[in-house]
């Protein structure tokens, strides 16, 4: 499947025939999301109303870690198996992640200053991601730090994967400290702690993030694509050109010296 | 092996002793980034006492950064890099060679000077000694990730800039660690955990910061 899609012109028939559903398909969850968790959800026991900003801020957080993962797996198949997507789609993906953890720090700190008293609070969950929000800023920094496009594609790649050291210590803060942050309550051994009227509105509004993310992907990706081939046809024209003219200017002179050659040939 | 890593240990502390300046200006920065500090927060002793450990930190942070960009810049430019990635021996030994020598010329000298630092600020006497080991087994991390960054850096537009939005994120561990430590030994605390997680850091580091650094040299030298 992914060898398949390898070849851009195949992935562009494939993504483009996919992409207009993608984009129903995420505007008509979140839809269902937004309005299931903010109006029909439960308001919380201790929270009361605010809790509602979890149902962006906990699937906003869960794409932060999984955009940063996938662009690292992306970066890695770039490099070991130099497939010809795999850059573009790292590239295509760092702004979107980036997006979704500035969303979870802003969300967080919204809920914090009524919960916590603080709009932000220095414990290790909070600081691990705003870490993880200056690796996509400097991975998107690196990538455009170079006149050589492929050598910022490259570099970019190494430090994705160097930087993954930083999602368990994100996953584990907090376990491993004893944090303000609450600790994991969906994903744990023995069951997820929320109630399950909470619970079904969180999981799609998810759902709705994880194709929002995918829709943006292709998105991007068939921008980067289409940039790429329009970039080839204008150096293809300029060449063009250039030759043309070069040609003229080559045939000038061998013109005249066939004249003079000529007219040598007809004055003897 | 081995005397190809100390032949070439030995060539980079030559050439930053021989070219001069270099350890003398990193080591100005660190001193004028803590003194800018009284005149920032105020004078006061107990405050400075308070945030010393932390001032100093961050100012040995800063001047790490600072001397990273020398790293691999200049044998690149020369294409000295280029005949240490052909040598036989490979290329994440050189760089190991060359991290130590980087070390050598700036975590260290920093380490020795950063005992009088600590009297400038007034940090409490017993906690000078375990500021001086947190930075004497914190600061090789300074230097072994920040070969990654000046790895991945060479030839780009900005190095410099660059670096240090690539390279001061992954140096928060050690700070939290190391300024954890001196906090402790304020407190009476258990100084040992946070030394602990501050040399694992360092050590961690030690195998896996020379691989990517290599990694990422030889992806420049394509």
């Amino acid at each position: 499947m992914l060898t398949r899609l390898a070849n851009p012109a195949r992935f562009m028939r494939a993504s483009g025939a996919v992409l207009p559903w993608l984009g129903l398909a995420s505007a008509a969850v979140l839809a269902i999301g937004l309005v299931w968790s903010l109006v029909f959800a439960p308001p919380d026991y201790q929270q009361g109303e605010s809790v509602r900003i979890m149902f962006i801020h906990v699937p906003a957080a869960w794409m932060a870690l999984s955009v940063y993962l996938f662009m690292a797996v992306a970066s890695a198949a770039a490099l070991v198996w130099r497939h010809p997507l795999a850059d573009i789609a790292a590239q295509a993906a760092a702004p979107v992640g980036a997006g979704f953890t500035l969303v979870c720090l802003a969300t967080g700190s919204l809920w914090g200053r009524p919960m916590w008293g603080a709009w932000w609070v220095w414990d290790a969950r909070l600081t691990s991601v705003l870490v993880l929000f200056f690796l996509y800023l400097g991975y998107i920094a690196l990538v455009n730090a170079f006149d050589d496009p492929g050598r910022g594609v490259r570099a970019g790649a190494l430090l994705a994967i160097v930087g993954v050291v930083n999602l368990p210590i994100i996953k584990f803060s907090v376990d491993w400290w004893n944090t303000l942050h609450q600790p994991a309550s969906v994903f744990r051994l023995g069951g997820p702690t929320i109630a399950i009227s909470m619970l079904l509105p969180l999981f799609v509004m998810a759902i709705g993030f994880l194709l929002l993310f995918m829709w943006m992907l292709l998105l991007r990706m068939r921008t980067a694509l289409n940039e790429r081939k329009a970039q080839a046809l204008r150096l293809y024209g300029q060449a063009a050109q250039l030759g043309e003219s070069r040609r003229r200017a080559a045939a000038a002179p061998a013109a005249s010296i066939r004249g003079t050659a000529t007219r040598a040939g007809a004055g003897g | 092996m081995t005397a190809a890593f100390w032949g070439l240990f030995r060539r980079d502390l030559r050439l930053s002793w021989r070219q001069g300046g270099e350890i003398g200006l990193v080591l100005g920065f660190f001193v004028l980034a803590v003194l800018l500090f009284p005149f920032g927060v105020g004078p006061e002793p107990r405050l400075l006492a308070r945030i010393g450990a932390g001032i100093i930190w961050v100012a040995a942070l800063l001047a790490a950064v600072l001397s990273l960009d020398r790293l691999f810049a200049a044998d690149y430019a020369d294409g000295g890099l280029d005949l240490i990635a052909l040598s036989p021996i490979p290329l994440e030994v050189s760089v190991l060679a060359k991290i130590a020598a980087h070390w050598v010329t700036t975590g260290l000298p920093l380490t020795v000077l950063s005992p009088v630092l600590a009297i400038l600020v007034d940090l409490d006497p017993a906690a000078i000694p375990v500021l001086v080991f947190g930075l004497l087994i914190g600061t090789p991390a300074l230097s072994l990730l920040g070969a990654i960054a000046a790895a991945l850096t060479l030839g780009a537009r900005r190095p410099g800039v660059l670096i240090s939005l690539l390279v001061l994120p992954l140096f928060l561990p050690t700070l939290i660690f190391a300024t954890g430590a001196v906090e402790a030994s304020l407190v009476a605390a258990a100084v040992r955990p946070h030394l602990l997680l501050l040399g694992a850091v360092s050590l961690a580091a030690l195998p896996l910061a020379p691989l990517a650094t290599a990694a990422a040299l030889r992806q420049a030298l394509e």
